[in-house]
């Protein structure tokens, strides 16, 4: 399955909406240096960055990579930092 | 058109927003166990809340013509407590057969801590050895995607589970391939800021297709909205897709995955309008 409209008739739906929706995080980004102080530090104004050039690049799947973008890490051996047995069985704490 | 919200929290709704559903063509609601807002304190505070879930809010629904199932446990934020969480889960059998108890739910993570993935794995075990269906909590924002991840180790590492009868819910963009994947049942919850909107589920049914795939609102005591799944239906329609493709995501597709459970007795309103 795929979209049913062609990308000009999704772009005539979607233009104006979009459009609202850079334009108020470009006025959040103002308001942040309008501020007193700076968040320049903070890993998530990085975050945000790296979110931009992740909308900029021309991949299909930003929406995923967003969200791991703003997701924590998996750990494939957090059962053993748990002490929790591959056979499902919990180890009492 | 027809619909079943499969996820939503109608203990934290009012009554009008039951008649707004049924208005709006919601005929059957599937309402999992979960965090009210606060902890409780006690097994039978856990007891009273059961009660509630499968004798007041059929009552309740059934004024306007919806049909009430819902699901058991203790929720993942209450997990902590361990004591509490298997004294709760030593009570939930006294539950199982009243009638509209699809299974065991909505267990899942939080925090991703060790505690919540032991009490999780006691769940699972339960319903294991009850024969219950499960529905599955995914935590939010940062901790979704290694939540999911460790949930779907810790689901596929038992090999008694039938993965055609477990629904693990609130997937999104980073999280519904490994849940389809693995053979489990995906639900996208329509939240107004976290979670998805009705245009991203939409462009999920669009990548992923239509099997094994559900759509709620979640609606609970938070900023969450009823009547979200109407909401998606209008997005698909806006898009052109065929009503068939709707009605499967909307009602086929929860029927179908609810029938698998003893306690689901549920009949669509125009199947029983067709003539004999």
């Amino acid at each position: 399955m795929s979209t049913l409209s062609t990308a000009a008739e999704i772009l005539e739906q979607e233009f104006l909406i979009v459009r609202a929706k850079l334009l108020e995080t470009a006025a959040a980004f103002d308001r942040l240096d309008r501020a007193e102080g700076s968040v320049a530090a903070d890993p998530r104004w990085q975050k945000l960055h790296q979110a931009l050039e992740v909308l900029a690049a021309s991949d299909p799947n930003r929406a995923e990579q967003l969200q791991l973008l703003f997701s924590l890490p998996y750990d494939a051996r957090w059962r053993e930092k748990f002490g929790i047995s591959q056979n499902g069985k919990a180890i009492r704490p | 058109m027809y619909y079943i919200d499969p996820h939503i929290h109608m203990v934290s709704r009012t009554t009008d927003d039951y008649e707004s559903l049924a208005k709006m063509g919601c005929v059957a609601v599937s309402e999992p166990a979960f965090w009210a807002g606060f902890d409780r304190g006690s097994v039978d505070g856990f007891r009273d809340y059961f009660r509630q879930l499968t004798e007041f809010e059929q009552r309740r629904s059934g004024w306007y013509g919806i049909s009430h199932f819902t699901w058991l446990c203790i929720n993942a934020k209450e997990a902590e407590n361990v004591r509490l969480s298997r004294e709760v889960i030593a009570m939930i059998p006294e539950f199982l057969d009243k009638p509209g108890v699809l299974g065991i739910g909505e267990i899942g993570l939080n925090k991703n801590t060790k505690n919540e993935a032991i009490i999780f794995l006691e769940h699972v075990d339960l319903a294991v050895r009850t024969g219950e269906q499960i529905l599955i909590h995914t935590p939010h924002l940062e901790d979704k995607y290694p939540g999911t991840r460790m949930i779907l180790d810790m689901l596929t590492g038992d090999s008694r589970l039938d993965r055609g009868r477990v629904l693990v819910d609130h997937v999104e963009e980073h999280t519904i391939r490994h849940v389809l994947e693995a053979g489990f049942w995906a639900g996208m919850t329509l939240y107004p800021v976290s979670k998805c909107t009705p245009q991203r589920a939409a462009d999920m049914v669009e990548m992923y297709g239509p099997e094994r795939l559900l759509v709620n609102s979640a609606g609970d005591w938070g900023p969450s909205k009823p009547s979200a799944v109407p909401d998606f239906i209008l997005e698909l329609r806006k898009r052109g897709h065929p009503e068939s493709l709707i009605r499967r995501v909307v009602l086929e597709n929860p029927m179908t995955f609810f029938s698998q459970s003893r306690g689901f007795n549920f009949t669509p309103p125009d199947a029983i309008e067709a003539p004999a």
